[in-house]
């Protein structure tokens, strides 16, 4: 086979978001030779349109806040699906992780005495995630790449990862292309992290950017990892829904938490009907839910969604806390959110699920690959709470770079790489250039996008998704038919043929995990299974795997939560009761 | 209410050796942006256009290019700001070198930002500082900066002269402005700014100001206050003498 470039460390990690730089920052902190990965250029990831806070219970602005009731609130939302190991450690650590970014020179809003300042948030109890205006996840990502970068670690950009390496039952590192030149790179490796974020791009109506095409769960299951939780797959509430070409665009859920109101065509705050309590800021899959039941009703907006007014609040103060979606509607909607509703309806945004991991170590079940952030799992549960995420990062990216960095330094001899894994997958990459005037992966992808938003969605039966299951196999079968023209510099077309497998292979364990659970928890929503059922779904996560290129699903007892952190929900009955 | 009439795209196509511009057919929608029909060029006529690009939500800075010579994000460059027009032209951003298309090749800033001193604090422990709103608002400002180095392209002095070894550029004056002006740093990257920064290039155009898509006031706000901190430190007639006497 054709030369390639090949590289060696002791730990490689793939992602460069929050997660990615993170975990890059604290293995190369503990002295193992790292590298980090990232498909577009550094500081892009789409850790970058994070918007609202992140949530840490530092109690600046409700004193009466701890890790305790976000511990709580955390499990409420995932409808204790969640590993409770993982939320105690998060819960407990995140504020550490936000401070550490402080003195990384981030610089969140201030109280009035000179504290970070946080805001109220859907479903946590006080004000809670310390923010930025409206562009916190900005301010998190350039804030660890300009502490990264001198840190003493390598960064390749705009870098794919195409196959994870193994030695028999251990990771041996990755392979992959340069679009820069389109060449092959082997990264030798005693650890590897995974950091790729989210999977929007499977669906047609996504707040992700055109990175999050699910790379991550794809390299891990296709290495033989095990996938968790698959069915859940958050849809924010508010996503644009007109003009055409930001449809999904995300809207904060910071306009809701600086006093933005819901309402259906006929002018009503429909929330009170869904949930009176919390009204609009009820958790994620409340709303969505209703704003999707309002628009089924006939009660939407003239482009299919309903409206989000924030009009009653003073001009400039929006304008102060929300610049960004003040700019994103003037600019792409012609729209002043001062003095006109916006329209909004439901956009594909967040997978709970992903790579099982050990919740201290983020290890997976191969020796070796450790996975962190959105491609990782257990935290969230059904239902992830805004600004969780960001914080998640946080923690999980320091813990996987910390585990990984100690694994890698403990290996006394490097994994071997198996050269016939590597001309298979270069093999496999090169064969649409012989296809010229096959099979075009732009209409592949949208029929996926397609196929996904309307049975594999937000709003599920089991006829639809067993129909999504077999057109699922049928557009597998048209992959293997994909042609490309031009060269391997820098080409779209062709980076989409060796995404499409990968996105393939995930959708069906989206659709198959979401079959099997027959109930309605959080995100995942049935039509024909309506409520949630504690006694059986309540108790088990689903976990997805290959094996010898069958898919094998299972169920797994959710890890019992030991007695005084249970005892901290019934304090909670007793204070509101 | 879908407007069918079309608009012709010249879009530069290319490689280091050279290139030209290629017409392409695309229809207008409401709403349209010159990504849009990036996207819509890939999908129906040159799966093989390269153009960067991550959020299409203008947040992350990648899908800078030149639309009609002006340096823009394409992500939140209207259709409908051409009117009128039959054609629009786009091309790649010209102060750096081209990999393909409209994709150019970056690194070089990558590289300065290396150079530039990080933050320096005093204080190590791991207590919450207290800061207050007043004393960050400005450099809250400069941290709006997404990378798009759209004032990079602009900027003459790297643009025309070809100064990259010699001035940093206007993205990078605003990061040490934004590092010089926080509140807990204790640095002095005064000689850096001066000598390797290379501030005494910029002549205040404000160029990079204006494609600023972002409106940082990049010039107003970073750069004059440094070039102010370089000429008390190193052109005032009272410390020049004082220098001149105690040899400090």
């Amino acid at each position: 086979m054709e030369k390639y470039y090949s590289h060696e460390y002791d730990v490689i990690v793939i992602g460069a978001g929050g997660a990615g730089l993170r975990a890059a920052i604290e293995a190369s902190a503990m002295g193992a030779k790292t590298a980090l990965i990232c498909k577009s250029l550094l500081g892009k990831a789409h850790t970058v349109m994070a918007e609202g806070g992140v949530a840490a219970a530092f109690g600046n602005v409700d004193p009466q806040d701890n890790w305790k009731i976000h511990y709580v609130d955390t499990f409420k939302a995932g409808k204790f699906l969640n590993n409770w190991r993982m939320v105690e450690l998060y819960t407990k650590e995140a504020t550490e992780r936000v401070l550490e970014l402080e003195r990384w020179g981030a610089l969140f809003d201030r109280t009035p005495e000179g504290k970070i300042l946080q805001r109220p948030f859907g479903g946590h109890s006080y004000r809670r995630l310390c923010h930025v205006g409206d562009r916190t996840g900005l301010e998190l990502i350039r804030t660890l790449q300009e502490h990264g970068i001198h840190q003493g670690f390598d960064v390749f950009m705009e870098m794919t990862i195409t196959r994870l390496l193994k030695d028999g039952k251990r990771i041996s590192g990755a392979f992959g292309y340069a679009r820069e030149d389109g060449r092959f790179n082997l990264f030798r490796a005693k650890s590897v992290v995974l950091a790729t974020g989210g999977l929007g791009k499977l669906y047609k109506i996504t707040s992700n950017s055109w990175e999050c095409t699910g790379d991550g769960f794809a390299l891990a299951y296709e290495a033989g990892a095990e996938l968790q939780d698959m069915e859940f797959v958050q849809f924010h509430p508010t996503g644009m829904v007109w003009p055409p070409g930001v449809r999904g665009l995300l809207v904060t859920e910071a306009v809701r938490g600086e006093g933005g109101l819901l309402k259906n065509s006929l002018g009503e705050r429909f929330m009170k009907n869904y949930d009176p309590e919390k009204m609009e800021l009820a958790s994620r899959d409340i709303v969505s839910k209703a704003i999707y039941q309002e628009t089924q009703a006939g009660r939407g907006t003239p482009h299919g969604g309903v409206w989000l007014d924030i009009t009653h609040v003073d001009g400039a103060k929006i304008k102060k806390k929300l610049p960004s979606m003040w700019e994103q509607f003037h600019k792409l909607a012609d729209l002043d959110i001062t003095k006109e509703p916006m329209e909004i309806g439901p956009t594909t945004h967040y997978m709970m699920g992903g790579v099982r991991v050990d919740p201290e170590t983020q290890s997976t079940n191969i020796a070796g690959l450790y996975a962190a952030g959105e491609v990782g799992c257990g935290l969230h549960g059904a239902t992830r709470l805004g600004g969780n995420s960001l914080s998640d990062l946080l923690v999980f990216g320091k813990r996987a770079g910390e585990s990984a960095g100690k694994f890698a330094l403990s290996q006394k001899a490097a994994p071997r790489v198996n050269e016939k894994e590597i001309e298979d997958e270069a093999k496999m990459m090169l064969a649409p250039f012989e296809r010229e005037g096959g099979e075009n992966p732009f209409v592949i992808q949208s029929a996926l996008q397609e196929l996904m938003q309307s049975k594999v969605g937000i709003w599920r039966s089991a006829a639809p998704m067993k129909e999504a299951i077999d057109e699922l196999s049928k557009l597998k079968e048209k992959t293997a038919k994909m042609g490309v023209s031009g060269t391997r510099l820098y080409n779209p077309g062709w980076h989409l043929t060796r995404d499409l497998p990968h996105m393939l292979d995930i959708a069906e364990t989206i659709a198959r995990s979401a079959y099997e659970r027959q109930e309605s928890r959080g995100a995942h929503t049935r039509d024909d299974f309506a409520k949630p059922i504690d006694e059986t779904w309540g108790k088990v996560n689903q976990v997805i795997r290959q094996e010898n290129g069958k898919v094998v699903l299972r169920k797994e007892p959710v890890p019992e939560m030991p007695a005084e952190l249970k005892a901290l929900f019934q304090k909670e009955v007793k204070k509101n009761g | 209410m879908a407007e069918t009439s079309k608009l012709t795209l010249r879009v530069w196509r290319g490689d280091p050796s050279g290139g030209k511009l290629v017409d392409y057919q695309v229809p207008r929608e409401p709403g349209m942006v010159v990504l849009d029909a990036l996207h819509y060029i890939q999908a129906n006529a040159a799966p093989d256009l390269a153009v960067r690009w991550n959020c299409k939500a203008a947040k992350c800075g990648s899908c800078s290019a030149e639309v009609n010579g002006r340096p823009r994000l394409t992500c939140k460059t209207r259709l409908n700001e051409f009117e009128g027009q039959d054609s629009i032209t786009v091309q790649p951003m010209k102060a750096f070198p081209i990999i393909k298309d409209l994709v150019t090749n970056v690194s070089w800033n990558y590289e300065v930002a290396k150079k530039i001193p990080p933050l320096q604090t005093a204080e190590t422990g791991s207590e919450p500082w207290i800061m207050h709103q007043v004393d960050i608002e400005r450099v809250q400002e400069f941290r709006k900066c997404i990378e798009c180095f759209l004032c990079q392209d602009v900027c003459h002095v790297l643009r025309e002269h070809h100064k990259k070894n010699e001035f940093a550029g206007p993205r990078f004056m605003v990061k040490i402005a934004s590092l010089e002006m926080h509140p807990k740093d204790t640095g002095d990257r005064l000689k850096f700014i001066k000598e390797e920064a290379g501030i005494g290039y910029c002549n205040i155009t404000k160029c990079c100001t204006e494609v600023c898509p972002e409106d940082i006031k990049i010039t107003d706000n970073s750069i004059i206050p440094l070039k102010e901190r370089i000429a008390d430190r190193y052109y005032d007639p009272a410390r020049w003498l004082f220098r001149k006497i105690t040899g400090k």
